[in-house]
């Protein structure tokens, strides 16, 4: 989908930080649910052709949120999210751990940060996700990451590609 | 210096300065010329793309010149270009969740 909807994206890698701003072209409250419900979080948050399957998932804090990213060849990679503030429709905080299929934890994990606000029709969210190693942070991107989503293409890489194209041309 | 190349990038005009002086050096005018914000919001972000030394500035007579700093371009990790890509195709579901929301909504 073509859009000009806000779109940024930082890692702050002496931070151990990744903050993401996203605009939404929907009203807040319709946002809202789509990041704090089940059955609507399972229909986007695992990139095609992974899928999502949230076992449970319990939107009070101190409640979790007990959840695989399903590969297309049926492999799952299991986590556990821990609700640990939330202000309807305007924050929630929650810790993000791997784990295994019974549900146990493995550590360190890391601190995730969504703030929500409405303007003019637009809704953005602003998520910050701190995490306690960098290693973590690049596990975390091969957990998302495996060969069969390669097909993904990012615009970044397209313009990187096509930037060393052109500098071999000119020098 | 809290600047690196990883904020440099964060930013679609930024991108877009990266990829205009790509095909040449370019004065700051003439970078100006391509976008709709202010000299001024351009000539902001030209000041982070140079902290964060990923384009230079050289002086040909009266005229500074913007040029890109390929090496460094080259340290944006492939990790990162991936996690980000994973972000765009997640958000991207989620704007045709949202379209598909709104409209059982209005029936």
């Amino acid at each position: 989908m073509e859009t000009n909807l806000l779109f940024e994206f930082t890692v702050n890698k002496a931070e151990k930080t990744v903050y993401i701003t996203r605009e939404f072209a929907a009203e807040l409250p319709l946002v809202w649910d789509a990041f704090t419900k089940k059955e609507l979080l399972d229909q986007w948050v695992a990139p095609k052709p992974w899928s999502a399957r949230t076992k449970y998932m319990d939107f009070e804090v101190g409640g979790r949120r007990f959840y695989a990213m399903v590969s297309p060849e049926g492999m799952e990679r299991w986590s556990i999210q821990e609700f640990t503030s939330i202000t309807p429709k305007t924050n929630f905080k929650m810790y993000n751990t791997f784990a295994d299929a019974e549900g146990n934890p493995e550590m360190p994990g890391s601190a995730w940060d969504y703030n929500f606000s409405e303007q003019n029709g637009l809704t953005k969210v602003s998520i910050t996700i701190f995490n306690e190693s960098l290693a973590r942070l690049e596990k975390m991107i091969e957990m998302g990451f495996e060969p069969g989503f390669k097909m993904s293409i990012d615009n970044l890489e397209q313009l990187l590609a096509s930037l060393t194209k052109k500098s071999d041309l000119r020098f | 210096m809290r600047r690196d190349i990883f904020q440099a990038i964060a930013d679609p005009t930024r991108r877009a300065i990266i990829g205009l002086i790509a095909l040449q050096a370019m004065t700051p005018n003439t970078i100006a010329e391509n976008f709709n914000s202010t000299r001024q919001a351009v000539s902001k972000h030209l000041r982070i793309l140079t902290e964060c030394e990923l384009i230079k500035q050289e002086h040909q007579g009266r005229e500074i010149y913007y040029s890109l700093e390929l090496d460094k371009m080259k340290e944006i990790d492939d990790w990162l270009a991936q996690f980000r890509a994973i972000w765009e195709t997640k958000f991207d579901q989620l704007d045709e969740l949202l379209l598909k929301m709104k409209s059982q909504t209005k029936k």
